[in-house]
């Protein structure tokens, strides 16, 4: 299916879709498809060592520092129920106290602890935002790899599936689906919703990516070697095309967990009184002119996390692509 | 004041030193280590004159030349040594000082006409903007001298050109646009880079020929930078052969195809390498090709690729000395056609190392074929 | 023109797809609208007799070709919760968001624009990795999250702007600014950062081009080079990249014109989908994919105005 697109060589215009939170699974890919070609090195023609001593890259302090941070929140989301937690449901007299020693966050509108809300709430983002990516990566890594190595028909039926999915708006789509699913907002309906708006970028990806290894010798040499397309496909291009993805899941995991405060906001996420960041954020947002750290405190929370997942991705991105080149 | 008076007078300004190069060296600071593009280059060069500056690709001579103009900027390049344009220092120049030679008093023809022009800007255009900032014309005086200098270097139908982008043209018409954006100011030197590398073989000549033309017009001195001892051999006055950023050999051109006396111009003459790289791999070390810049052999340079090879070379790093012939200098402790060179050669022979002399080929270039 | 055709025809087909698959979509959802329209009043009679009226019986295909023969009449249907006529209320609501992206757009531009070429001027200087860094903050910022800030700063503690509320343009421009400045910044943030890099790195990417080398032989100013020379050639991704964003921008609008209470699109379809109201969603995904699809078409038109080679190249085709 054609698409509105401008079919320019050296443009790879990012089919964006239209994803509900600040950054976008698609536009992240056309940063990446992009990747470091643009990134020119200003010595290159003087550059007269050809004998592989490129400089040692490591992944760095920043990568370091926003690893830390995420197993840091996914460890406590994760030991919730045995840490020494207040509890994250239970009413009490303290309503609205800002931050302080006894309660790190403050408390909400009827007296809850936010801190505790924050850990248990982490336990529905991540949940969510794993469970979609996974689910993302499984669908739209299959129809990447199907179409781009069989190219044909089916690619252009699968990419125009794709292309149709990435002009609605994102948000649109995961609320569709949210009603689709009737009342029954739980993880698996969330999961589910973020998880098929993220089957069309994470195709494009795939597919981008197994056109280039499929072209490559290896394949060609295993396929005049009468080796089982299955086999090619499993052995040969799978485990190059991985790198790329698992990469581009760690960022799309952030997107994910923004994805999931976007249908929080419009009241359409997991149902009370479980928490989840974002609706912990939707909730305090009455309450901004008195009692800010309601919102502040989740969102805090919930940005870092996000900006760390980010950083984490684009380094480890760099670092494979260094890999790739040699 | 008679007419022989005038002339010598005349000629003696013609004569006149215009650029002086004294050891002029370019290193790039990059993340591997320091690499010395270009190392001690002394040469001087008088109005209307030709000098040759011949090597492979990543010998560094497209750094000279440009590290003469002053075009390499930024803080990883480290000029030294001193270039005198009309007796005045340049090299300290700012580059705002360095706009005001560019243009009108040097001026260069880039390899590829294919991306020296911008894509998306007017012919037009790209030849009267510096035509208006040199020479403060307006735009109809710009356009009407824009439209001489092409129909000068030998494109039809000039009026029409202007309003065209220069994808629009052939290779060979482009590259004649690009020369006439560097004659548009009357430059008192043009560096020609490789100007016809780029172009089909058929094409190459005329360029050459325009070049050439335009210079005896003109009066014009010109550095013409090629990696093809035949282009320069009926063209330069003066010939500097380059290896691995350093001169290797240096004299007057019929000097030096009388009595060369580096091996690697007699290799380069003996079978003119088809170096048709693009312009992006010319610095590249590939085993054969011009040694690693950023940590160069001990010894001589060349040491690894020549017939004439000795224990010496590989040891000692041979200075530049002058040969008997004025003007002449060399960097070879074997040199071409003298006793120890023939030793030298002869050993290499009988221990198996070296074959004898290859056939000389009937024809050495493209040019001259 | 033969390109002009050939991408109109293109825009045809997509208009089709898009408003079948909504169509589609949006049939598979539960809660159709007889029980909507019946809710509260009246039994299974009611439901009967609202199905007849809107032929909620006839195949899905027939009611899409009735819908879309509607649609080019002008004729979107009406809500059934308040039967307000469509096209009525795309015709209110439409003009708000148009402002409100071509608002968010013009602040991203004016901020990314002098920036990218300030960075890509000295590429690795302290100012380059800074607007970096800063801009890097802005694309990982949620837009919920960046809406909140601003509510926080200047209404509730600078009191100054509106946090909820919209003055129609044509009543008072300044006004209409301002009361739609917060939601604007909202939506430019992360789409500032996006043309920030873009332009940066182009930029950066031609200033390596031989033929800025040949306008700095030729004597030219940095200045001039840098926007004669080097700014037109590095601005087409950043063009196809703004067409491609106004998507993402109206996607964007759901979200934002609800949280500062915008009577735009955006909020319209959302309110439709949660009312489970869907003849006003129809018609609203129509309109937002014909935007989308028209601003991506007239992109593909100032490109080719603005490249040459394009132009010529297609018109030899």
């Amino acid at each position: 299916m054609p698409a509105p697109s401008s079919d320019t060589p050296g443009v790879v215009p990012s089919k964006s879709s239209i994803f509900a939170g600040s950054g976008d699974l698609a536009t992240e890919i056309g940063r990446m498809a992009d990747g470091s070609a643009h990134e020119l090195d200003t010595m290159r023609e003087v550059d007269s060592d050809e004998d592989g001593r490129s400089a040692k890259k490591r992944l760095g302090p920043v990568f370091w520092v926003a690893a830390g941070w995420f197993l840091l929140v996914a460890l406590a989301a994760v030991l919730a129920p045995i840490l020494p937690l207040k509890s994250y449901t239970a009413p009490s007299a303290y309503i609205r106290q800002p931050p302080s020693a006894q309660f790190w966050f403050g408390t909400d509108t009827i007296g809850r602890d936010i801190f505790s809300r924050v850990v248990w709430g982490g336990r529905v983002s991540l949940a969510v935002a794993f469970a979609s990516i996974s689910f993302g990566v499984l669908v739209g890594g299959t129809i990447g790899i199907v179409s781009g190595y069989f190219r044909g028909r089916i690619e252009t039926l699968l990419m125009g599936f794709c292309d149709v999915l990435l002009s609605f708006p994102a948000l649109l789509l995961a609320l569709s689906i949210v009603a689709f699913r009737g009342d029954q907002r739980d993880l698996l309906t969330i999961s589910l919703a973020i998880g098929v708006v993220s089957i069309a970028p994470i195709a494009r990806l795939v597919r981008a990516n197994t056109l280039v290894y499929s072209q490559r010798e290896f394949v060609t040499a295993a396929r005049s070697l009468g080796a089982k397309r299955g086999r090619i496909i499993i052995r040969e291009i799978l485990p190059n095309v991985i790198f790329p993805v698992l990469s581009f899941s760690i960022i799309a995991i952030g997107l994910a967990i923004v994805a999931e405060g976007g249908l929080a906001f419009l009241g359409q996420s997991v149902q009370p009184p479980t928490p989840t960041w974002g609706g912990m954020i939707s909730d305090g947002r009455n309450y901004l002119a008195n009692a800010p750290w309601i919102s502040l405190m989740p969102c805090l929370v919930l940005f870092v996390t996000v900006v760390a997942l980010n950083l984490a991705g684009d380094r480890i991105r760099e670092y494979f692509d260094i890999k790739d080149n040699n | 004041m008679t007419a022989t008076e005038a002339d010598t007078n005349l000629s003696v300004g013609q004569r006149a030193t215009l650029l002086e190069v004294v050891d002029l060296s370019t290193t790039f600071r990059t993340e591997r280590g320091m690499v010395h593009a270009v190392d001690g280059v002394t040469f001087t060069l008088d109005r209307g004159r030709t000098l040759g500056i011949v090597g492979e690709s990543g010998s560094g001579k497209t750094v000279l030349s440009r590290s003469i103009m002053g075009l390499l900027s930024g803080k990883n390049v480290i000029r030294t040594g001193s270039v005198k344009y009309e007796g005045t220092e340049i090299i300290g120049y700012s580059a705002k000082q360095m706009s005001n030679v560019w243009g009108a008093e040097m001026s260069m023809v880039f390899q590829d006409p294919m991306t020296s022009l911008n894509p998306v800007m007017k012919i037009g255009k790209q030849i009267t903007e510096s035509l208006r900032r040199h020479l403060g014309v307006d735009k109809d005086e710009a356009d009407k001298t824009a439209i001489a200098l092409l129909k000068s270097v030998g494109i039809p139908a000039p009026e029409q050109r202007l309003g065209e982008y220069p994808h629009q043209l052939s290779g060979g018409m482009r590259q004649r646009v690009t020369i006439s954006i560097a004659l548009a100011c009357g430059p008192k030197i043009l560096f020609a880079d490789e100007p016809t590398t780029a172009l089909d073989v058929t094409v190459q000549a005329q360029i050459l020929d325009l070049l050439d033309e335009q210079q005896r017009e003109r009066h014009m001195a010109m550095i013409l930078v090629t990696h093809d001892l035949g282009v320069v051999r009926t063209r330069a006055d003066e010939i500097i052969v380059m290896y691995g950023g350093k001169v290797v050999e240096q004299a007057p051109t019929s000097t030096l195809f009388a009595s060369m006396k580096m091996p690697y111009t007699e290799a380069l003459l003996r079978s003119i390498p088809r170096l048709d790289m693009p312009s992006h791999t010319r610095l590249d070390a590939i085993p054969g090709r011009p040694p690693n810049l950023i940590s160069p052999p001990a010894g001589c340079n060349f040491a690894a690729r020549c017939r004439y090879v000795q224990p010496r070379c590989l040891e000692e790093r041979p200075p530049l000395v002058a040969a008997a012939d004025p003007g002449h200098f060399y960097r070879c402790f074997f040199p071409v056609g003298t006793p120890e060179g023939d030793a030298a050669l002869q050993a290499n022979i009988s221990a198996g190392t070296a074959v004898a002399a290859p056939a000389t080929r009937s024809s050495t270039t493209s040019e001259e074929s | 023109m033969r390109f002009v055709r050939k991408k109109l025809v293109q825009l045809i087909v997509v208009m089709l797809c898009v408003t079948f698959f909504s169509f589609l979509l949006l049939e598979l959802l539960p809660g159709d609208t007889a029980t909507t329209l019946c809710a509260g009043a009246g039994g299974t009679e009611c439901i009967e007799q609202k199905t007849e009226e809107f032929h909620l019986n006839d195949p899905m295909p027939v009611r899409y070709v009735r819908w879309l023969g509607g649609v080019v009449t002008g004729d979107f249907g009406s809500s059934a919760r308040n039967a307000q006529p469509v096209s009525e209320a795309l015709q209110q609501r439409m003009p708000v968001t148009i402002e409100l992206l071509l608002y968010s757009q013009f602040l991203a531009l004016i901020i990314a624009v002098p920036v990218g070429i300030i960075a890509a001027q000295r590429a690795g200087g302290l100012f380059d990795r800074g607007s970096t860094g800063v801009l890097f903050l802005f694309l990982a910022i949620p837009n919920f999250m960046l809406a909140l800030v601003l509510i926080l700063i200047f209404p509730v503690k600078l009191k100054l702007l509106n946090a909820v509320g919209y003055t129609p343009f044509t009543e008072n421009p300044l006004k209409s600014l301002g009361s739609l400045l917060l939601p604007a910044i909202t939506l430019a943030a992360a789409e500032m950062a996006t043309y920030m890099r873009l332009l940066r790195t182009d930029l950066i990417a031609t200033m390596q081009e031989d033929y800025i080398t040949m306008a700095k032989a030729k004597g030219m100013s940095p200045r001039h080079i840098l926007l004669r020379h080097a700014f037109k050639p590095s601005s087409f991704s950043l063009i196809t990249v703004i067409g491609l964003n106004f998507g993402r921008l109206i996607g964007g609008t759901l979200l934002v014109e609800v949280i500062f209470s915008i009577n735009g699109l955006g909020k319209y379809t959302v309110d439709g989908i949660l009312g489970r109201d869907y003849i006003p969603v129809q018609g609203a995904i129509l309109v937002i994919a014909l935007g989308y699809v028209l601003v991506n078409f007239a992109v593909d038109m100032i490109y080719a105005a603005l490249d040459p080679r394009i132009r010529h190249a297609r018109s030899l085709v």
